[in-house]
């Protein structure tokens, strides 16, 4: 069944009745996802309406009254920054299995605590934020990604950019090759899912045969990443790694991508990459055949 | 986001935090006055003339000077303003002084680190401080990484007494001196969360010959996805510190960076935006700039985007590359052919666009009737401008 979205997914929808939170609700549900519930407080008990006027879904104040009243078991979460880090913690307060945070720009300060109180449970698992979302092509797509670039297969992709992803997965397309899971993690400093979480999930998941992995510079992430697949991981890597050309001590667009203190080198992290076995693709239009020259 | 000392030291004081005293000068014609004003206060002939800008290194640049009286503090005042100052953080072109902040001087006794930053490993705020004061730490981690010491701030549970206890005494601190420092930490760790600080830096904390421990120096930086709950941070910004074209990008909701090559860049996604620039490079050509149009671009946005990415000259090409997501090719396509035909564009540019709405958005570029290359991969795209750019220069 792929890793964490799929068939058994009955999603809500935090912020539904923001703009982008309804547009991209929109979306997933045309895709096929199991929207059951939307949440936005103060609009308890309106219905939320597909803009495509396909489907339609009620509207609670509060995570667990959805989740009591429609069996929501996951979450996807488009609520702006200065709410973002509260809604968080409802979505895990309630004991959903999952929730995705698209947001961007929520204050490190925010995702400090919420982090700690995840470290603190076992049931709910955050992914993001400032992340694409998580899609099991042909099952269940949750986030903003533009769902029919993807098609279904046997390949896990997991990575910190948004088109990035769209690119590596439109490439593996393109050449006949299907996708089991895409698992954006987002390009914050702290985040609640990171590479080798994803990982340990693909090296399980019976449907994924070999992995794409992209990485940015900033933190040391990708060189963990490297070390457990170097002594865990039994499938065929693919890598990519951005910024290159990055200049130390810039800020290159997302929050936690920039090199500083001579740590976080895009070079550093393709070198323990290669140490690890990943075949590390020269450039972004190179992901797909590589990935592709590692399956016989 | 970056503060000047005399901002940061501003805010340490609100809480309690002991700095020297001081007074922030914005012409030459300040400092005089500014020195006897310290003078009179302090009974002290010493004051110390310290240049503003955005960048560590600045004692060692020459930009700090200790001097006796209110006439010689005008002397040096006259020497810095306008000087350009070049540091290990500046870059090879440097800063040029265009504030300074005259301080009173003070007995020093011993010269220690301390700094506040998020690790990014433990998901916690870090407490660093060494006895190794007044030098780059960098250094003392390379050499002497025992004599820093480390606590970590659980986000729970805040600070406790016996993290701050295990600093001072890792630090040699006597009784008197641990009461200051206890105080000064505990106020430290309060302001660096309250004010979304993303590093908060003390080089060198003094302890004076009287055991007082007191900043003199300070660092701040912001997390500026803060900003939302510091509407005062607006005010602190200083346009001289921030690149001209940078900031009107960033005033126009795109992000871009400036770079020396000659490669202009409109991409949507910061990881794409990032590797375009490396396929660029990885083809034998030179980026101009980062720019990330975001998710939402519109066709006044991308307009904009030309218009910035065109304010450096040494630009020979713009390659635009769009994974249209969110954002569909056919709305990119009506951009790039509105600001080609608005802004006369006389440079090669190359357009790749992939995803929603590609075959619309490629027609639209072909029947424009302009000379527009098109690609089909970000890696035949980065080729034809390399190519076309050194064709043009």
């Amino acid at each position: 069944m792929s890793i964490l979205v799929g068939n058994h997914t009955k999603l809500l929808v935090q912020g539904i009745t923001g703009s982008a939170g309804s547009f991209h609700a929109g979306k997933c549900l045309d895709y096929g996802t199991n929207i059951v519930a939307g949440v936005t407080p103060g609009r308890g008990g309106q219905t939320w309406e597909n803009p495509s006027g396909k489907g339609s879904a009620p509207v609670f104040d509060t995570v667990r009254e959805a989740k009591e009243r429609t069996g929501a078991n996951a979450s996807v979460i488009f609520v702006p920054p200065p709410f973002a880090g509260d809604a968080i913690l409802e979505a895990i307060d309630a004991e959903l299995d999952l929730a995705i945070v698209i947001t961007e720009g929520i204050p490190v300060m925010d995702m400090m605590k919420v982090r700690r109180v995840l470290d603190s449970q076992t049931k709910t698992r955050v992914v993001g934020p400032n992340c694409p979302g998580v899609i099991t092509p042909g099952e269940c797509k949750i986030g903003i990604m533009p769902g029919h670039i993807h098609k279904q297969g046997r390949i896990g992709v997991v990575s910190k950019s948004g088109t990035l992803t769209y690119e590596a997965v439109g490439q593996l397309t393109a050449l006949g090759i299907g996708q089991s899971t895409a698992v954006g993690i987002g390009g914050d400093p702290i985040n609640g899912t990171d590479f080798i979480d994803v990982l340990e999930m693909f090296q399980e998941d019976d449907n994924t045969d070999a992995v794409i992995l992209i990485g940015e510079i900033g933190g040391n992430a990708e060189e963990k990443a490297a070390a457990w697949i170097k002594e865990n991981f039994t499938k065929p890597v693919a890598g990519f790694i951005a910024g290159v050309t990055a200049p130390p001590g810039k800020r290159m667009g997302h929050a936690g991508a920039i090199i500083s203190g001579g740590s976080g080198t895009a070079a550093a992290k393709i070198a323990a990459l290669e140490d690890a076995g990943v075949r590390v693709a020269p450039t972004p239009s190179d992901m797909g055949t590589t990935l592709k020259s590692l399956l016989s | 986001m970056n503060i000047h000392e005399h901002q940061a030291k501003e805010i340490f004081r609100r809480y309690g935090i002991p700095v020297p005293q001081g007074i922030a000068c914005f012409s030459p014609g300040d400092v005089k006055a500014a020195a006897q004003k310290l003078i009179d206060e302090t009974g002290n002939e010493v004051v110390v003339v310290k240049a503003q800008i955005h960048a560590g290194g600045r004692g060692k640049a020459g930009g700090v000077k200790v001097v006796k009286g209110a006439d010689a503090a005008q002397g040096v005042a006259d020497e810095l303003f306008g000087k350009v100052l070049v540091t290990p953080q500046t870059g090879p072109e440097g800063k040029e002084v265009k504030r300074l902040y005259v301080e009173q001087g003070l007995a020093i006794k011993s010269e220690l680190y301390m700094a506040l930053t998020v690790d990014r490993e433990t998901r916690k705020v870090v407490v660093m401080a060494s006895t190794e004061g007044g030098v780059e730490i960098e250094e003392v981690a390379e050499e002497h990484p025992e004599k820093i010491h480390k606590i970590w701030i659980d986000p729970a549970v805040g600070l406790q007494g016996y993290q701050i206890r295990q600093l001072a005494f890792g630090l040699g601190m006597n009784k008197a001196q641990q009461k200051g420092f206890r105080k000064l930490l505990s106020s430290l760790s309060e302001l660096f969360v309250k004010e979304d600080c993303s590093i908060a830096e003390i080089n060198p904390m003094i302890i004076t010959e009287d055991d007082s421990v007191v900043a003199l120096d300070a660092k701040v930086n912001f997390d500026g996805n803060g900003h939302f709950r510091h509407k005062e941070w607006t005010e602190l910004e200083d346009p001289n510190e921030t690149h001209a074209t940078e900031r009107e990008a960033a005033e126009a909701g795109l992000s871009y960076i400036q770079l020396d090559g000659n490669i202009g860049c409109l991409v949507n996604g910061a990881g794409l935006a990032m590797s375009t620039m490396d396929t660029i490079q990885h083809f034998g050509g030179s980026p101009a700039n980062f720019l990330d149009v975001g998710g939402g671009a519109s066709q006044e946005s991308v307009t904009k985007a030309f218009k910035i990415i065109l304010q450096s000259d040494k630009v020979k090409g713009i390659f635009v590359n769009i994974f249209g997501g969110i954002m569909k090719c056919d709305i990119i396509a009506n951009g790039v052919v509105a600001a080609t035909k608005e802004l006369g564009l006389q440079v090669p540019l190359v357009v790749r666009l992939a995803g929603t709405n590609v075959e619309q958005g490629k027609a639209i570029l072909a029947e424009s009737g302009l000379n527009i290359t098109p690609a089909d991969t970000m890696a035949e795209g980065a080729q034809k401008i390399v190519e076309l750019a050194g064709a043009a220069g």
